[in-house]
């Protein structure tokens, strides 16, 4: 297998787009990605490309109408969907495209635009029709039932875990304001997490990232190709891995979630990271509910099971802290869906380049993750120097 | 109000999803107010609903077992009042649980019902994580999920 790197990055703003249609919204990204890599549509090889399901936007196989603008004029161009996950699916694609030896160049593009539909109306119909589709409430209905498991699972103090719940929340949307391109841009107190209405119980409207229209595209690129143009800012994939689970939400351990722990364990091993809380300087994790986050730094290794809050009351998962997640602002303040893995990508990457909004100094090693389904894929990226 | 031009448009497609034999036996048992599983030959777990193969072993299963409907939660959420799409089964308030039936090793999904909805936080604490729940049936039933109308705790 060759080295991979990405080599650039493109992300609309994000937010309610009424200004562009889908098309231009994807251009918009695919255009800044280019700039960004200093390099022309031509360069590129192949494109990958991916959204939720399709009556999302209203136009099934969307790649087809969004061809022009994604470069894919006279290109191999494929559509990957995995539901929440799509994003990391997308920069997997195009790192199984240039590693094989196949193609040097390879974009990977994610796209939403959720403003336009009833967005839990789509998400609703994952689910199959015969025994679950009906206790399926959108994303908040099926991501809950996972919370209160974990909140009931361990002899965690409730207290402590919801404060630690609200703090994510808080750290998220402080560090959204230093993003350009993040949807939520306010400065929320732990208070108005605590007293926000109740969405599905446990997790309240500030315990939850919004919808969001816009577009991600990152670049991909084969060892010889970066020597060749002479491109000096890279952030070289080291390792990733992902791993699927049952579909009934009923059949799996949603706490000690074995896909997200095998899809890490994977990942750390290709990486060669041995203790990742101390060798990951960046993680930008999939965090749509805020203790989803929490719930993973336990599923990462990050600490034992039942001990994720202690590392948000104590400070460790902060940018001054052992390991920085999600600098971005996360999933918690921006969520165009199939773009939504693809970001945690671009900004990990952002990071290893030294140039992301919030840069963590000397980041040497970053984490990238996405998670999709009813409860079912998990999917991560280690990118590094 | 935003002055957004947008097109209006709308797609409604209708489905026949083809039910198997063993999707068709549960739901017909459905009807007896009784609620089956199939038996994985390798792990022996139970699985319920019913299934042709056991998804871990990916063997065909060979049993098939009744399991009570009766159980216990093992997760809970209540849909509020803001959280609301099209094509929602009902109202919001609501509940959802993951219910283990006994004599099943995996959990089923279904509604939680016959507590008061108004106060959420009251209605949370009777429907958390352990609590013992049994199924209400409907009164006709048609060979459909919804035959259970909802689980409601015991306690």
């Amino acid at each position: 297998m060759r080295r991979v790197a990405v080599i650039g990055v493109g992300q609309t703003k994000h937010g309610k787009r009424n200004d562009v249609n889908y098309p231009e919204l994807v251009y918009e990204a695919v255009k800044k990605a280019l700039e960004h890599a200093d390099i022309t549509i031509g360069d590129v090889d192949a494109i990958v490309t991916g959204s939720m399901p399709a009556p999302m936007e209203g136009t099934n196989d969307p790649q087809l109408w969004l061809t022009d603008a994604l470069g894919g004029y006279l290109k191999p161009l494929m559509r990957v969907a995995t539901c929440g996950s799509t994003g990391i699916s997308l920069a997997h694609s195009a790192y199984y495209h240039v590693a094989s030896g196949l193609f040097d160049v390879v974009m990977a593009v994610g796209m939403e635009k959720m403003y336009e539909n009833d967005p839990q109306g789509t998400m609703t119909t994952v689910a199959e029709p015969f025994y679950q589709r009906i206790f399926t409430a959108g994303a908040p209905g099926i991501f809950a039932q996972q919370c209160n498991a974990y909140i009931h699972r361990y002899d965690i103090p409730k207290e402590k875990l919801r404060e630690a719940a609200a703090e994510v929340s808080v750290r998220n949307h402080l560090d959204a304001l230093k993003n350009p391109y993040a949807h939520i841009r306010v400065k929320i107190t732990v208070e108005d997490v605590l007293n926000s209405p109740i969405v599905s119980y446990p997790v309240r409207l500030l315990d939850l990232c919004p919808i969001s229209d816009g577009a991600c595209a990152v670049i991909f690129a084969s060892e010889d190709f970066v020597k060749k143009a002479k491109i000096d800012k890279v952030a070289w994939v080291k390792g990733l891995s992902y791993a699927g689970d049952e579909h009934n939400l009923g059949d799996k351990d949603l706490v000690n979630w074995v896909s997200a722990i095998k899809a890490a364990r994977e990942t750390y091993k290709m990486a060669g990271i041995e203790n990742p809380i101390r060798e990951i300087d960046v993680a930008e994790i999939y965090n749509p509910f805020t203790y989803q986050e929490i719930l993973y730094y336990e599923l990462f290794g990050f600490c034992k099971p039942g001990e994720g809050y202690k590392l948000v009351l104590e400070g460790v998962v902060t940018k001054d802290g052992e390991i920085a997640c999600d600098p971005s602002g996360g999933v918690l303040c921006t969520n165009p869906i199939g773009a939504t893995g693809l970001i945690r990508v671009a900004e990990a990457a952002l990071q290893i380049m030294g140039e992301a909004s919030n840069q963590v100094d000397g980041c040497e090693t970053a984490l990238a993750h996405a998670m999709g389904g009813v409860n079912q894929f998990n999917g991560l990226m280690i990118l590094g120097r | 109000m935003e002055d957004v031009r947008v097109l209006t448009g709308y797609i409604s497609l209708t489905y026949q999803w083809v039910l198997s034999p063993t999707d068709a036996r549960f739901f017909d048992e459905l009807k007896n107010k009784r609620i089956m599983g199939t038996k994985c030959p390798k792990c022996g777990r139970v699985l319920v609903p019913a299934r042709k193969f056991c998804p871990r072993c990916f063997v065909d299963t060979t049993e098939w077992v009744e399991v009570s409907d009766e159980g216990v939660i093992v997760t809970s959420t209540l849909i509020g009042e803001k959280l609301r799409f099209e094509g929602q089964p009902m109202e919001p308030p609501y509940g959802l649980a993951i219910i283990k039936l006994d004599g099943a090793d995996v959990g089923f999904s279904h509604f939680i019902g016959g507590i008061d909805f108004s106060d959420p936080e009251k209605a949370i604490e009777k429907m958390k994580p352990g609590t013992r729940v049994k199924a209400v049936w409907n009164e006709k039933r048609e060979g459909k999920i919804t035959d259970i109308k909802y689980f409601k705790p015991l306690e």
